[in-house]
């Protein structure tokens, strides 16, 4: 537990440290390279802005319609059989297709309970530890023209409910 | 997909909103929402930037390629029948570099490399087997019958799917908008929710080719 919050103070320092350190020793015009890749960091951001601004206004929708709500009373009865907060079993099922709009059902999340509670943690630790399965295996598959794709939806499902697993307990140690 | 999710959620909500008397609440809501997304998205374009800025001097220095090289013992043990110096190697390994540093558009040029030299390298295989005479029936079980993925594939697309990544940036800069006390406090336990992630893609994988080769040499 130690190292695990000694990481998070740490490792980002370090990284960039270490990663400025080695363009340096390679006599990379490190600036000039930084500078180019804020530029198309920034140039990401406005490319992402109008799905996200959709997905946003998707959950915001479903939020204030008071289905979410209703589907979360529905669903606690199950999850909470399992440990898992009824919050959670949406952005653990939306995150196997889409990226983002798991990232909306957590941002969701975060509005409601705050970051920092017991399940804004959770989610922040689901969405960093998993993949959308269902999107990484088609583009990979598709490309090769594979069509049976074997023990690999299985391993990969399983995978992703060790993360999601690992995420819950974790949020509940550190909150 | 996002196509079918997205109409489902704006559906649901309206439909789901006029049966139970919350229909205000939701212009309400399309209105906060779009106007969080703008000032979510100025908190993004500078935490973006700044790691983006970081990363371009790890992908032109060279960085990737070297820390590719390192990875060499770990690809040993999860690809026991990939052939020494064989060119997915080196694809599969930029390709889980680049995604535990957080380089997306590296990993997944890559990564669909790596498919198309995996995909070659069953093809020799199956020419390969066909090719002995007298044992021709066996070319179905040294390698995958076209169009079904090989044991390299689905090791490769599991442990790629179990998340590598070591810095989760984009999190981090949600909880400062959403007003974190500590948004980079889940660095640590992120890197060990992943790390339970791939160990147990790591395990499923090495018991599913020791289970095939078991079934294999009883045959």
């Amino acid at each position: 537990m130690k190292l695990i919050l000694w990481l998070s103070d740490y490792l980002i320092p370090l990284t960039i440290l270490y990663i400025v350190s080695f363009g340096v020793l390679m006599r990379r015009p490190v600036y000039d390279d930084f500078a180019e890749g804020a530029k198309e960091g920034a140039g990401t951001v406005f490319r992402v802005f109008p799905t996200l601004i959709g997905l946003m206004t998707g959950v915001s929708v479903l939020r204030a319609s008071g289905f979410l709500d209703a589907a979360g009373a529905a669903l606690g009865r199950w999850t909470q059989a399992v440990g898992l907060s009824p919050q959670l079993l949406p952005v653990a099922l939306v995150k196997l297709f889409s990226s983002g709009a798991a990232t909306a059902l957590a941002l969701d999340i975060f509005r409601n309970n705050g970051p920092d509670s017991p399940v804004g943690l959770a989610a922040s630790l689901m969405l960093s530890s998993t993949e959308t399965v269902f999107y990484t295996m088609s583009i990979y598959f598709l490309s090769v023209n594979v069509k049976k794709t074997r023990y690999t939806l299985s391993g990969a499902l399983w995978a992703t409910a060790a993360g999601i697993a690992a995420s819950v307990i974790l949020a509940g140690r550190i909150s | 997909m996002l196509n079918i999710i997205w109409a489902s959620m704006i559906v649901i909500g309206v439909v789901w909103a006029a049966f139970h008397g919350n229909i205000a609440a939701v212009t309400q809501g399309l209105l906060d929402s779009a106007a969080e997304t703008v000032s979510l998205c100025v908190t993004m374009l500078g935490v973006v930037s700044m790691w983006s800025g970081i990363l371009k001097i790890a992908e032109r220095s060279g960085l990737v390629d070297r820390l590719a090289r390192v990875l060499e013992p770990v690809l040993r043990f999860l690809f026991p029948r990939l052939p020494e110096d064989h060119p997915a190697r080196r694809s599969i390994a930029v390709n889980m570099i680049a995604n535990i540093l957080g380089l997306g558009w590296a990993a997944t040029p890559a990564g669909l490399q790596a498919m198309k030299e995996l995909a070659q390298l069953e093809e020799e295989r199956r020419e390969a087997a066909a090719c002995v005479p007298g044992k021709e029936h066996l070319s179905q079980k040294a390698a995958a019958p076209s169009g079904t993925a090989s044991r390299e594939m689905c090791t490769f697309l599991i442990i790629n799917i179990s998340s590598l990544q070591l810095i989760p940036m984009n999190m981090i800069a949600y909880r400062a908008e959403y007003g974190s006390a500590a948004p980079a406090a889940i660095v640590g336990p992120a890197i060990a929710a992943t790390t339970a992630s791939t160990l147990a893609a790591v395990v499923f994988c090495r018991v599913m080719d020791h289970k095939r080769a078991i079934i294999s040499s009883y045959k």
